[in-house]
């Protein structure tokens, strides 16, 4: 499975300035692990010492928060969006 | 007395780390809360090491409390008066802003009666701002930053009450602004945000899924130049919630309330009251005792509430589904401090439901003179719960927030409050109504 990922800014230094890039993978776990392969120390960004998603990041397969799904499980169809944000406040 | 240096708890310094490149007046540095890492001021938000918010480092040594009080004191009616605490210029009341702030702070002995309360109880009505919010606190700080970073938009996520703040700040200021809200806001918040000239757009989403269109515009070339007060400047905007603690505070005498009771949408307003509190007390404006936070949630929208029942330190997010709009926000960010301090201090979260909360907004209406809006019945409502349940020590001096007016909100108590009768233009009639005395 393809997928296109949203990269924010501040792990931009990954990916040499590209807002977004191509990754493999059925799952967003796959996704990350093939991310870190192209990209190295990506993974350490987005994910905890445990291997689970960071506090304050959020990730989104399409529309879906995959905290709302099955996390780091959550599937990725082919040609599907994902896009990886710092947690932001407001109101 | 001696000049006082502020702790490292409310993540001061003493020294920065370099000169900023902007005058923000005390604000020295961006530091990590979650892993310290710093960074010179700038639009960022996040920690480019661990994701955690940033939050401003200040440079508090040189101050003597007795000369800092007297210098406060002399300032003016608005919350620029702190300016000595908040990162912004010194000569900040000189430009043109909205000047929001030092509103009242009710002694709401009505409302006492009616709860039982014996120890003192207050609202903060912020009501009384510019643009009828707590918004325009955090709004006036980011407007600051946003000059200082050279932006020439003013944008933000908003449900409702930021977007006012955000379109009348930039009015002032001849700064264009675009900000976007979920399609299906309240007429009058939608109103009151467009009426100041600048572009409104709706989004067909939630306020979640707003926030989230505006973290990826920030990053696009699109939104270059766009200074979004509640994302790329949050650090800053963050910081204005503080002059509601250094208010409070003042205004009860220089003296701490026992317990606060605060709403929460994101969880920003509440940790930044808290981290106020911490800085009168350090820099020894205030004298040094227990104080309690509580917060308060909808039921429909209540991921903080529920997690802090049940005993965990990790919020999961929830879909909203409440009419307290402005604080539908379903992935709290700050969630994870809130319950921090409310352990900490000894406080609660507690959330009542929208019956619940139309209920609260009449009782504050009815016994003291104050229409809020549907985050104010939340806080009035929660503080009965809290009451009720003996969370909440009656004895003690306490202090409920009211954060916007009630006429940003009338749809929520339209339905049953109107006319008590209709009669003849003739005294045969009103007396018939029985409504003579």
């Amino acid at each position: 499975m393809s997928v296109n990922v949203r990269i924010p800014t501040i792990l931009r230094t990954y990916t040499a300035g590209r807002a977004e890039v191509a990754a493999e993978g059925g799952t967003l776990a796959e996704v990350i692990a093939d991310l870190e392969k192209n990209h190295t120390g990506i993974a350490a960004r987005v994910l905890d010492d445990q291997g689970k998603l960071r506090r304050f990041v959020n990730v989104y397969v399409n529309d879906d928060d995959v905290r709302f799904e099955q996390g780091l499980e959550t599937a990725t169809p082919d040609g599907a969006g994902v896009s990886i944000i710092p947690a932001v406040a407001g109101g | 007395m001696a000049a006082q240096t502020v702790a490292s708890t409310t993540n001061t310094v003493t020294s920065p780390d370099s000169a900023p490149s902007v005058d923000l007046g005390p604000a020295a540095a961006l530091s990590c809360r979650e892993c310290g890492h710093r960074v010179p001021l700038g639009p960022v938000f996040a920690c480019e090491e661990c994701f955690g918010p940033l939050e401003i480092a200040y440079d508090f040594s040189a101050y003597d409390t007795e000369e800092l009080r007297k210098r406060i004191e002399a300032g003016p009616a608005n919350i620029w008066r702190y300016a000595p605490l908040l990162p912004v210029p010194a000569d900040v009341a000189d430009k043109p802003n909205i000047n929001p702030g030092w509103t009242k702070l009710v002694q709401a002995d009505n409302l006492a009666r009616e709860l039982g309360v014996t120890g003192g109880l207050y609202v903060k009505d912020d009501s009384g701002n510019p643009t009828h919010s707590f918004k325009d606190r955090v709004v006036a700080q980011a407007l600051e930053a946003a000059r200082a970073f050279g932006f020439t938009t003013l944008s933000c996520s908003s449900t409702g009450n930021l977007a006012g703040a955000v379109g009348a700040a930039a009015a002032r200021a001849g700064l264009r602004s675009c900000v976007f809200i979920p399609h299906d806001l309240e007429q009058g918040k939608v109103v009151m945000a467009a009426v100041y000239g600048g572009e409104l757009v709706g989004i067909e989403g939630n306020y979640d899924d707003v926030n989230r269109f505006c973290s990826e515009l920030i990053g696009d070339p699109a939104g270059e130049g766009w200074g979004f007060v509640n994302v790329n400047l949050r650090p800053y905007y963050a910081e204005g919630s503080k002059t509601l603690a250094y208010e409070i505070c003042e205004q009860l005498g220089w003296r701490l309330p026992d317990q606060l009771v605060v709403p929460i949408a994101s969880g920003s307003q509440l940790t930044k009251i808290d981290k106020g509190l911490k800085e009168l007390i350090e820099l020894g404006l205030v004298e040094d005792r227990p104080y309690k936070i509580f917060g308060a949630q909808a039921e429909g929208c209540s991921p903080v509430s529920v997690a802090y029942k049940a005993g965990h330190d990790v919020v999961r997010p929830q879909k909203p589904d409440t009419i307290a709009k402005s604080l539908a926000i379903g992935n709290p960010a700050d969630g994870p401090y809130v319950l921090d301090i409310a352990r900490r201090t000894g406080g609660a979260v507690e959330d009542v439901n929208d019956e619940q909360i139309v209920d609260a907004i009449k009782l504050l209406a009815r016994t003291e003179g104050i229409f809020a809006e549907t985050a104010g019945g939340v806080t009035v409502g929660v503080t009965r719960k809290l009451i009720e349940n003996g969370l909440l020590d009656p004895s003690l001096t306490t202090v409920v927030l009211n954060t916007g007016d009630g006429l940003k909100t009338l749809d929520a108590v339209a339905s049953d409050t109107g006319l008590t009768a209709t009669i003849r233009p003739s005294l045969d009639s009103f007396r018939e109504a029985g409504l003579g005395s």
